[in-house]
């Protein structure tokens, strides 16, 4: 995802807690499953991507990408992100101290080298 | 059209990429902001131009002033007001016409714009707390616009050392004396005056 050699760990992490709402691959069957929760969803989804998607980072201007490292930074950070309607469902994506310190850690560094 | 608008996108970054370089060569040289508004005005021998250029400061100030009535709802503690402004920012933002300047000037101030927006969209659709992180980075964006723009007015870049647990904030003001837009009442009269352009 964001440059060339992304730790394969982070990268896991970030896929498993963010890439369905923040990228172009969506794992779309672990929620047309839950149907009640879908219309809700499916607008997280796109406002998600709007926010920010993964696939399109190359595209993004470097000072584009240091606003989205901030914010990406900060929402981990005020446990904002993954969002708690889907780790209720998506137990998996919870964060844990650990990982959340490896991702900050991560973007914290990818955001200095722009600047 | 996904795939052009990537393709059109990477060309865009290798551009900038370009593009930065030779603007911190620039800066290495020019000591201050304002000065890009003469390098600006030397690449520019005719009159129409001139006078297209005149009007693009116009609207820089436009976006100067918004800025400064969102920085001074934030002092105020004032969360709707803030959102209000944060609209009007955004679209006047959006309405910027760069055209009149170089290509390598129009790549950065897109780049620019395109953010700014996206921080002032923000600010207004969010808490307090909130709206003062993005505009943090707005005033960084505000600021690299004046110094490819240039400005009449006379403005204070100003600085507190505490905000955000020590991180530290900037900010533009039209006035020296120290309003605080970070803390608000909690906090007034952090910072200094860091620089001033013009
Ligand atoms: C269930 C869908 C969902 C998941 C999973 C998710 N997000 Fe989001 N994200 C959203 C939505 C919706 C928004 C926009 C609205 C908002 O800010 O709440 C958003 C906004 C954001 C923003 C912009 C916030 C701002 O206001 O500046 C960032 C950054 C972000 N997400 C990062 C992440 C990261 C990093 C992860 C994984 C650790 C993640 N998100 C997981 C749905 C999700």
């Amino acid at each position: 995802m964001v440059e060339n050699q992304v730790p394969a760990t982070i990268k896991n992490r970030l896929q498993v807690s963010c890439y369905d709402c923040h990228s172009n691959n969506t794992d779309y069957p672990w929620y047309s499953k839950i149907q009640p929760a879908a219309w809700f969803l499916e607008d997280h989804i796109q406002e998600g991507k709007d926010e920010l998607n993964f696939n399109e980072w190359a595209t993004y201007s470097d000072r584009r990408k240091n606003s989205k490292l901030r914010s990406i930074i900060s929402q981990i950070e005020e446990d904002k992100m993954p969002l708690d309607s889907y780790t209720l469902i998506h137990k998996d994506a919870i964060l844990s101290d650990e990982y959340k310190r490896m991702i900050i850690d991560y973007m914290t560094a990818l955001k200095d080298s722009l600047e | 059209m996904k795939k052009v608008k990537r393709t059109l996108g990477m060309m865009a970054l290798a551009a900038t990429t370009v593009l930065t370089v030779s603007c911190k060569d620039v800066n290495k040289n020019e000591p201050a902001a304002p000065m890009s508004n003469e390098m600006h005005q030397e690449s520019i021998d005719d009159k129409d131009d001139m006078a297209m250029n005149d009007n693009q400061d116009a609207k820089a100030e436009a976006i100067l002033n918004d800025y400064f009535n969102l920085k001074d709802a934030l002092v105020g503690d004032d969360n709707d007001k803030a959102k209000q402004l944060g609209a009007t920012l955004a679209s006047t933002l959006g309405s910027f016409d760069a055209s009149s300047y170089s290509d390598s000037e129009q790549q950065e101030l897109k780049d620019i714009m395109e953010d700014a927006i996206e921080h002032a969209e923000h600010i207004s659709e969010s808490d307090m707390a909130h709206q003062r992180e993005h505009f943090k980075i707005l005033s960084k964006d505000v600021t690299d616009m004046v110094a490819i723009t240039g400005t009449e007015m006379k403005i204070y870049e100003q600085f507190c050392p505490m905000y955000n647990n020590n991180e530290g904030g900037a900010w533009l003001s039209m006035n020296e004396e120290i309003r605080n837009p970070y803390f608000g009442d909690k906090m007034l009269k952090c910072g200094k005056v860091q620089r001033e352009i013009n």
